[in-house]
């Protein structure tokens, strides 16, 4: 898979998590994804960059710009070394039907990409990870 | 340690010969079995070997980088080849035949380097050794070049087909219908319920009517999409309404689980627009008949 | 500190959002309006995000708040002029904006607004407000 442009941002305040989904515009723009396509990636990354903020204490995102034979697109990696999450799967289910903000966008973020990752540790942070093909 | 790179003899070989080479690489194209006389005439194809010989002999020239075409030095023949395969793309050449623009070009280029260094046959292997290496990358570049030219066709003519077949009619003021016609499938779904939306904003349309009697079947993906259209549609403030619903249909929607309750349906596009017409609070009323 | 800017217009209040909003300015929002419904009596606000091109949970929770907030006050909620690509991507998301009420555009949304008050006052049974 060949990485074309990377770039890792911090996030640390809620300007910051505007500019993520700013810079996320142009980097889904610059790779040719439709309207529709980069409207869901920049909601997804805004959701994304809300839960780093406001449940990680603050992170980056790696943005990366992905060119193979097969396919274009654009993939976005949260970060924070914050408290994690200890039931993915319940706060994946649970945070959905409950509204709250946790849950709710990071299974918003699941369906708005075509892949999802998430990985998460009690204690030492989490990172997740989608993507958005054209 | 790696001896300095000797400077190849092969931009100045065919800058002075190049009348000569051109008119041998010409023959040779003309002469192959797969020029397609009836696509390009023969005035056209000396230009563009012309020119790239030309681009050639100048990205040649650089000093370092010379053997890696990715490199910036070789960027002007690269968009050179670039357009001229993706022409040859949209004319309708094959693949080969495009390639064989820069193949048909070794057999010239090496009696050439044969005639230039006959005293020196180590100094000829080596020169053949770059030009061969050289002109295969940019073959091979040809051929890549041609299938984007290609894909961007289909494309193109998919695009083409999709608004041919799906077209949004105005039925009255306020009033939008997309009859679908055919076979859905998810892609064309797609497509078709996003140019839908931008027809509601486009012409401010309070109502639209989505008519499926010509759709034999519907599979769940597509059901999907239908109800997400008629949400999206709710959620900019339009209201939809779909006709011809056959009983299959029915079926599959209400496997779905799918509350239709806010969704008005009509078995045929006639009852939806009498709905739509009372819903824009519009009547019709018949011109009295004198005489 | 930055806020976007509320104009009344008769009985009711009109917002057009044009900037890319962060969660404080979205919340001062909120409160914004819910304190101007209170203080003017509005009968209505309307809600112009045909400028967004991104609206998140957040910012459909927090729409879906104000309407929530003005009924509480008696006033009517419409958003006008949701682009395409957010109704799919918010249809996608899963959030339905439970109680807003939305139209195509500003005509339209006055519209629905008028149409809205007369019906709460034929339902309320009193002329003057």
């Amino acid at each position: 898979m060949a990485v074309v442009k990377d770039e890792t941002m911090s996030i640390k305040s809620s300007e910051d998590v505007v500019r993520v989904r700013q810079v996320a515009r142009e980097w889904a723009t610059a790779q040719g994804l439709s309207l529709v396509d980069q409207t869901k990636i920049v909601t997804a990354a805004s959701e994304l960059a809300r839960n780093t903020l406001d449940h990680g204490g603050g992170g980056t995102v790696k943005l990366e710009a992905i060119n193979s034979e097969a396919r274009r697109g654009l993939r976005l990696t949260f970060e924070d070394h914050g408290p994690g999450i200890p039931d993915i799967e319940l706060a994946l289910k649970d945070g959905y039907s409950t509204g709250s903000g946790l849950g709710l966008g990071l299974s918003g973020a699941r369906r708005l990409s075509n892949e999802f990752e998430i990985f998460s540790r009690v204690g030492e942070g989490t990172r997740v990870t989608i993507a958005r093909w054209k | 340690m790696k001896p300095k790179e000797e400077k190849s003899r092969i931009p100045e070989m065919i800058a002075r010969r190049e009348s000569d080479l051109l008119a041998d690489w010409l023959q040779e194209q003309l002469a192959a079995a797969t020029l397609r006389g009836d696509l390009m005439k023969e005035s056209e194809l000396r230009e563009q070997s012309h020119q790239f010989l030309n681009l050639f002999v100048r990205a040649c020239s650089q000093q370092t980088g010379m053997s890696d075409i990715s490199a910036p030095g070789w960027e002007d023949t690269r968009e050179f080849l670039s357009s001229v395969s993706r022409a040859r793309a949209h004319q309708g050449f094959s693949p080969s035949e495009t390639a064989t623009f820069i193949f048909s070009l070794k057999q010239p280029l090496f009696t050439l380097m044969r005639q230039e260094l006959e005293g020196d046959p180590r100094k000829l292997a080596d020169e053949m050794w770059v030009a061969t290496a050289l002109l295969d990358k940019l073959g091979l570049f040809t051929t890549e070049a041609y299938q984007k030219g290609r894909e961007e066709v289909i494309r193109r003519q998919q695009q083409e087909l999709l608004e041919l077949s799906t077209p949004v009619v105005v039925l009255w003021e306020g009033v939008l219908a997309l009859p679908l016609i055919g076979t859905l499938d998810s892609a064309r779904t797609q497509v078709v319920m996003e140019s839908l939306l931008q027809k509601i904003v486009e012409t401010g349309a309070g109502i639209a009517i989505i008519d499926i009697t010509g759709v034999p079947t519907v599979d769940t993906l597509v059901a999907q999409h239908l109800l997400k259209t008629v949400a999206a549609k709710r959620l900019m403030g339009a209201d939809c309404i779909i006709s011809g619903i056959r009983p299959q249909i029915a079926q599959t929607i209400v496997h779905l689980g799918v509350n239709l309750a806010d969704v008005i349906t009509k078995s045929t596009l006639a009852d939806a627009f009498a709905v739509a017409l009372r819903r824009a609070k519009l009547v019709i009323t018949r011109a009295e008949n004198h005489g | 500190m930055e806020r976007i800017p509320i104009l009344k217009m008769g009985d009711y209040l009109l917002v057009t959002i044009q900037v890319d909003m962060h969660d404080r300015l979205a919340l001062t929002l909120q409160d914004d309006l819910t304190e101007g419904i209170a203080r003017t009596r509005a009968r209505g606000v309307l809600i112009d995000i045909s400028s967004l091109e991104i609206v998140d949970s957040f910012i459909g929770r927090m729409l879906g708040n104000i309407a929530a907030m003005s009924r509480v006050l008696d006033a009517e909620t419409v958003v006008v002029g949701m682009r395409p690509a957010v109704a799919i991507t918010l249809v996608e998301l899963g959030l339905s904006l439970p109680g807003v009420r939305t139209a195509l555009n500003v005509e339209q949304g006055m519209r629905l607004l008028q149409l809205a008050g007369a019906e709460q006052e034929n339902f309320n049974g009193r002329g003057e407000r």
